[in-house]
Order: C-alpha cells, then structure tokens, then sequence
C-alpha cells in the first residue's frame, strides 16, 4: 500500500495559547499518583501497601484476569496514600518521591533477543501497558498476536505537543523502541513528512500522512494502511511511551517522564515542562493564576479529561490543556451575523469569507446550544472523518445498541477519539464520543 | 430560569416554552459536560434561521404578485405599494396561522417529552404559507397545519425524526381533504368580497395546460404572459412564494453559500426532470420544451427549498443524488401522463422522502458489502 497518504476531510481548531518551544524546567512533584483509571480494561489488584517503598518501575497494581500486566510506579519513593471512592473502588495509588531517583535495573538484552523477551521485559516493567488493542481502546492481551503495531509519530489534535521538539533528540530511544517491537509484529510509523526526524527509522515501514487534524489520530492512520476487520486486532503506541520503551531497551532502566505542552487560553506563558505521569495538577500552578472557573485538562481540548485542579497527569498524555469555563450566556448570540470571538467551521457565520477562520481563538467550555436530536444528515459530519465509515450510521448503530449494525458500520476500527471533531461541530450537540463509547462497553460485553 | 418552572416547580408544564423563549433571546451559559470540551458555535437555531432568510426574497415576490394578480384579474392598473400591500394583508394571516397552530403544537409536545423545543418548525411554519394558495380558508390551513405536526412530526419523535418534509404534508393534507379549495381556477387569485374577474381572465395557473402541449399553454391566460421569461421572472398565478425562480435563485444562492442546503440535491434534482423531460420530448410525447418545468409551478420551490430538507433527504453523498435525480424524473411524469393534476412537484418530493431511507440503506449496503469483501480476502 501507499506510503504516502493525503487527506482532504478533517479541521484544525484554532484554538488559541500554542504553547513556546522551549521547555521551562523540570517538575519534581511532592507527590505522583497511578491512577487506575488510566488504563482501559484493567480490572486492579493492589500489589503495595501504605508506607511501602518503590522504586521506579516497582509494580504497584496487576490486573485481576492477566496477573502478567503489571502497572507501575514511575518514580522511587514512599507509598503515602491509597485513596479510595465508593463501595471502596480503588482511585489512586499516592507516592511521594525521593530526592534521588533510583530505577529497578530490568537489564539490558544483547543482540539475539527474542520475541519471548521483549514481552517479558515489558510486562516486568510495567510498559506493556503502553499497548493499546484496537478494536475497542483496551490494554493489550499479551496472549493475543496483532496484525500489526502501529505508531503515530505526531499528533494534529489542538495544541499538542511537537514531538519533533520533544522527542527529536530521543531518536535513538525511538529507534530502539521500534527495534524491539519489530520482534514482537509489523511495526507501521506515520510521520507528518518526509524530513521529519523519525522519517528514516529502520525495523518499521514509514508512511507520511497529511492533512487537517485527525490526520494524527493512529485510528485515522489505521483505516488507512490496514484496516481493522472482525477477528483482526492491532496493537498501538504513543511515541513518548515508545521512547520510554526504548530507553527500557537502552538502559535497563524504567524512566516514563516525558515533555509535557501545557498550552490553551486560560494559560499564562503557555510552554512545555519536563514531567512523570501522575503529576498533579497543582504542581502546573505556574501556568494558571486561579483555577476559579477555569477547566484543567489532562489531554488535548477534544479529548482530554477534565481533572481539575485536584487531578493528576494521564499515563498517555502529553499535553495539558486550560479553558476558561463558558458559563456567561450570550445575549443573542446565534442571530448576530458575525461572533468575531466564537469559532465556526460551519459557513452559516461568515467569518469564514472574511478570511478568518485560521485566526486564533480563546474558546471556552459554553455548548452554544442545547441538546437536540440529529437533524443534519450524515454527510454533514463525514467530512470530518477521513475514514471510510458513515459515521452518523454508526453513532445511531450505537444509540440503538445493535450489534450486528454496529458491526457492519465498523465500530472495529473507531474509538472515541475519532469522533471527536465530529462531536465538536455537531450542531445538534450531543455527546457522541460518549454514545461511541457505550457501543464499544456493549461490544466489550457481548463479545466476552 | 426561575425555579417554579424547573421540575417540581408549580409552573414545570411552562418548562419547554420558558426555555424556549430564554435561549431565544440568548445563548445559554451551559457548559460541555464531557468529550470535547470546546464546541463550535454553530447551533440547529444559526442553520434554520439561515434557510427562513432564505425564503424571504420569495415570500416578498409572492405578496407583491398576489396584488399584482389582483389588479390584473379585477382589471386594474398595478401599482406597486399598493399590489405589495394587499398581498402583504392576504398572506399575513397565512403565516400567523401557520406559526400559531405549528409552534403551539411543538411547544406542547415538547413538554410532554421533557425536551428542549426543537427550532426546525420555524422554517416549516415560514415554508407552508408560501406553498399554498393565497385564497385558502385559514381553517382549512390549521386542520392541515394540525394534521402535518402531528401525525407528519410528533408521533416520529419530533424534529429530525421525522419520514415526510412537514410543510408539504400540510399541503398534501390541504389537497387531498379539500381538493375544492387547492385547485381549478378560482383558489390562485385573491379577491375580496363583490369582486369579479374580467372577461377572459381565467385565474388558471400556466401548469394546468401543461398536459395539452406548448398551444394551449401559449393561448391560456390572457391576463398573464406565459412565455419563459414570464414564468422565470414569476408574474404569473400560482402559490404564494413558488412563482417567481428569480426570488428562489437568490434563496439557493444564500443556501448553497452558507453550506445549508446541498447542492448535490439541488443539481440532480434539475437534471432529473431536463432527463426526463427531455425524453419526453425527443419521444414525442409532448412538446412542452423541458426546460419550461424548471420554471413552472412549484419546481423550482420544491429544489431548492422542500426537497433539500436535511431530515427528511437523503443522507450519504451518493444516494442524495439518486434522491434528487429521483424527484426531478417523477415530477415530470407526473406533469406530463397525468391529465387529472398537473403539480407533480409535491407528490414527487413526498415519494422521494418516503424511499430516502431506502436508497441511503442501498448506499451503505454496497458500503457494507465492500468492508466484507475485505473481510473474505483477509
């Protein structure tokens, strides 16, 4: 197939508080949570007690069904805290750092490593984790064997990390990840060019993919290399994990910290940190002034998680977004004929004719309406998925809970993520990453 | 809101019209709850008011032309003011009931479902005076209004529910139920009390001839021109807004420019009847030019405004122009091998809505059968 591919459908939101290419300092928090929550399809087992100590890449929790999978604590110190929810459900593990990191030593492996060992050495540490399956967003089986892995390289989504500023120095990490995952299956890399710095990584097939966001989307990526068809599974992998899987490789040592963007409008000086996941949010209180009506955002604005101040950093993530809440109505606001403020991609607002709809925008969280039934017909919302699936079909597949036409509609390549943008210019304004996500819980179950 | 109209206020029955008016006036204050936390500023109100605007080059012609037709009809010399100022008294009343009767029935259904009041009956309730006659007893339009909301709209579920385009169920309501009142000659022309039509002046619309050929149609009215231009520029009787192509092209225009309507309908839906028209002609079958049915009677409306409907079209790409080709191709059967009514227009878009879901299941199936053949090579 094609190694370069182009696509037409998609958006970039302009949404203002890109974040400078320079990273400020390094966070070392007072305390990094493991939160469970992170890891779709895990079913925890607490392996640690308050008090206990860790080092980095000690297992702090397993999963009940596949006691292999194993997460861990990203950093040495102290278990402070076990914070528990309702009816005692587990939230997060607390652990306050040492001054002095120290790392399990997992070895480094010479030359005649074998599959057997590569997924080894990533169960023990903690980083099989880093596996997504595909179908259905969930960590992966370490029984099961993928079509293929794959690994976007860049991200399009609103101000998200540069991976060619945060992780070009890292190639040789990269590359060792990718070396070690070829043994396990077909390693794909979407590059955003040709002169990207990850465009010449051996062990893998490259392919360019250009356009608007979700170009970035690996699902997007997928559907287009090799499509996801029943029975068939891939494995997926965000490149900072990557490179902390290549570091594993390198140095034996189990080290997730990452460069964070902290970018969006509610931002003050937006830019990039140094930081594990787990960080709590109070410690980016250099990037807010009062977090008084302002939304904290672990991940980017379409798909992130809405933490709070009292939140902490996502395993996955890389970015961390803050929006202005948008409680203030607005007096007649869909009649005017221009919102010089509001961002539209539909043409109904003529900001479009007036050549500003690349301007930057400081959005806030308002709906802009309120809940209706679907009224726009499905082509409204495929121009913003470049993939080759209806997705109002599928959406209402999944509202109806119908298996079969969910199936034929494709629910095998999407998750959440993908829908997004469609969520974002729904004028109907209705949740329908939710709806997607509750098709694929219901897949979850009737598939078991 | 105030309180005793949230639930378990005394005033909760008023939820729906309370929130409707509130969000009217401004944008709610309400925030994403979950997924993506910024949305675009569009809303279904921004899309719908768009297309009311749209028609309104084709409601003003059609108010101007029901005085114009007057004078004319009662042998009066037009003038302007005056022939705009009598439509606007005649048709006046048209959109109060149509609004009255329609939104008091959404509002009320609204409520008994517990939703928010869905704005797609602002551009039906604006739609339904225009593709009427001007003369049509105004309780005959609320029974059919009534008729159309109900049993066309609310019992689907509402707005975006819905199977039929509900401004035209009005007027098939108001057509099969009291024929008398929707055709012949005397429902096109207004005329108040004591007036009386002219010698010669017949008040027959130029589509009533269209079944006899090109002879008739040319010796029809005596009051009216019936040469293209005539019917093009839309001084001639006819519903309200659906004479004059000229007011329609500027509603198209603002459609297809702002993205509402689309025009993969609007297109295949001309090519449709120039098809079939065309091969009617080539056959011998009339000798009606095919182009005339883009401009006469409720065509032109009915592209642009009725069969473009975003709930009631086609929804995939492809099949949106099977559905428009579809319409164009029946509207002229009907006009032309149908000596007993000649507005195919109506007929042809309530088919087409009613085989839309189908063509969209045959698109997705072919889709379908694609993926599966992937599936079997794999």
């Amino acid at each position: 197939m094609s190694n370069n591919i182009v696509l037409k459908k998609g958006l970039d939101i302009p949404l203002a508080g890109v974040p400078d290419l320079a990273v400020s300092r390094t966070i070392i928090p007072d305390t990094v949570a493991v939160q469970p929550s992170d890891f779709k399809g895990l079913n925890p087992r607490l392996l640690v007690r308050e008090g206990d100590r860790v080092l980095a890449g000690s297992p702090v929790l397993a999963d009940k069904k596949n006691p292999d999978i194993l997460v861990t604590s990203p950093v040495s110190g102290t278990v402070k805290e076990v914070v528990r929810g309702d009816k005692r459900k587990l939230l997060a593990v607390l652990v306050a750092p040492d001054e002095v990191q120290e790392s399990l030593d997992f070895g480094v492996p010479g030359d005649g490593i074998t599959a057997g060992d590569v997924k080894d050495i990533l169960l023990k540490s903690g980083l099989w984790a880093a596996f997504i399956q595909r179908p259905y967003g969930i960590v992966a089986d370490p029984a099961a064997t993928p079509k293929a892995i794959f690994v976007s390289a860049f991200s399009t989504a609103p101000l998200a990390a540069d991976t060619e500023f945060t992780l070009a120095s890292e190639a040789t990490s990269v590359q060792a990840g990718v070396s070690a995952l070829a043994k396990l299956a077909k390693v794909h890399v979407c590059v955003k060019s040709a002169d990207s710095a990850f465009a010449k990584l051996r062990d893998a097939e490259v392919h360019v993919v250009k356009g608007k966001h979700p170009a970035g989307n690996v699902g997007v990526q997928i559907s287009h290399i090799s499509p996801i068809l029943k029975d068939e599974t891939v494995w997926t992998v965000n490149l900072a994990l990557l490179a902390a899987i290549g570091r594993l490789f390198r140095t034996g040592r189990y080290d997730v910290r990452r460069t964070v963007a902290v970018g969006g409008p509610a931002v003050n000086g937006p830019g990039y940190v140094k930081a594990y996941p787990g960080t709590p949010m109070t410690a980016f209180k250099q990037f807010y002034v009062d977090a008084e009506g302002v939304r904290i955002i672990s991940g980017d604005v379409l798909t992130g998680r809405n933490v709070g101040e009292g939140g902490y950093l996502g395993f996955y993530d890389t970015q961390v977004t803050m929006l202005k809440e948008g409680t203030e109505p607005e007096l007649l606001g869909w009649a005017r004929p221009f919102r010089f403020n509001q961002y539209s991609a539909d043409h109904t607002y003529f900001n479009w004719c007036l050549g500003l709809m690349g301007k930057e925008r400081a959005m806030d969280t308002n709906l802009h309406g309120g809940p209706r039934a679907f009224v726009m017909p499905d082509s409204y919302y495929a121009k913003y998925l470049p993939m080759d699936i209806y997705p109002l079909y599928l959406t209402k597949a999944c509202l109806a809970g119908d298996i079969d036409n969910m199936e034929k509609y494709g629910i095998y390549e999407v998750l959440p993520e993908d829908f997004a943008l469609v969520e974002f210019i729904d004028p109907s304004k209705n949740y329908i990453q939710d709806i997607i996500a509750d098709g694929i819980d219901l897949m979850l179950k009737e598939m078991a | 809101m105030n309180k005793i109209f949230e639930k378990g206020g005394k005033l909760y029955w008023l939820h729906s019209t309370v929130d409707a008016f509130e969000t009217f006036l401004h944008v709610p204050g309400t925030v994403t709850k979950k997924g993506a936390h910024v949305r675009d500023a569009v809303d279904l109100k921004r899309i719908m008011i768009i297309a009311v605007i749209a028609a309104v080059p084709a409601a003003l012609f059609g108010m101007w032309n029901t005085g114009y037709q007057h004078s004319l009809a009662i042998g009066a010399d037009p003038r302007f003011w005056a022939d705009l100022w009598f439509g606007f008294l005649k048709v006046l009343p048209l959109f109060i009931v149509s609004y009255v009767v329609g939104l008091a029935i959404e509002f009320g259904s609204a409520q008994i479902r517990g939703e928010e009041v869905n704005e797609g009956y602002l551009v039906s309730g604006f739609f339904i005076p225009l593709i009427v006659p001007v003369d049509v007893p105004l309780w005959m339009l609320a029974v059919a209004v009534a008729f159309a909301v109900i049993f066309g709209k609310e019992v689907f579920g509402g707005t975006g529910m819905n199977i039929w385009n509900p401004a035209l169920l009005t007027r098939a309501f108001l057509f099969f139920s009291y024929p008398n009142s929707m055709s012949g000659s005397e429902t096109w022309i207004a005329l108040r009390k004591g007036e009386a039509l002219v010698d010669g002046a017949t008040g027959a619309t130029p589509l009533s001839f269209i079944g006899d050929g090109m002879d008739a149609l040319t010796s029809a009215g005596t009051q009216y021109g019936t040469g293209f231009w005539d019917m093009f520029i839309g001084i001639v009787p006819g519903s309200v807004g659906e004479t004059s192509v000229i007011a329609i092209l500027l509603g198209a225009i603002i459609l297809l420019w702002t993205g509402v309507a689309s025009w993969r309908i609007m297109l295949s839906t001309v090519l449709g009847a120039l098809f079939v028209g065309g091969l009617a002609q080539l056959c011998g079958g009339t000798d009606v030019p095919c182009f005339y049915h883009l401009v006469m009677g409720g065509f032109a409306f009915g592209a642009v405004f009725m069969a473009t409907d975003p709930v009631t079209s086609a929804q995939t790409d492809c099949g949106k122009w099977i559905y428009g080709f579809f319409i164009g191709a029946v509207c002229v059967v009907i006009r032309l091998f149908n000596p007993g009514y000649a507005e195919g227009m109506m007929l042809a878009i309530l088919l087409g809505n009613t085989f839309a879901p189908m063509i969209d299941w045959y698109v997705t199936d072919r889709h379908i059968a694609r993926r599966n053949k992937l599936v079997k090579a794999a």
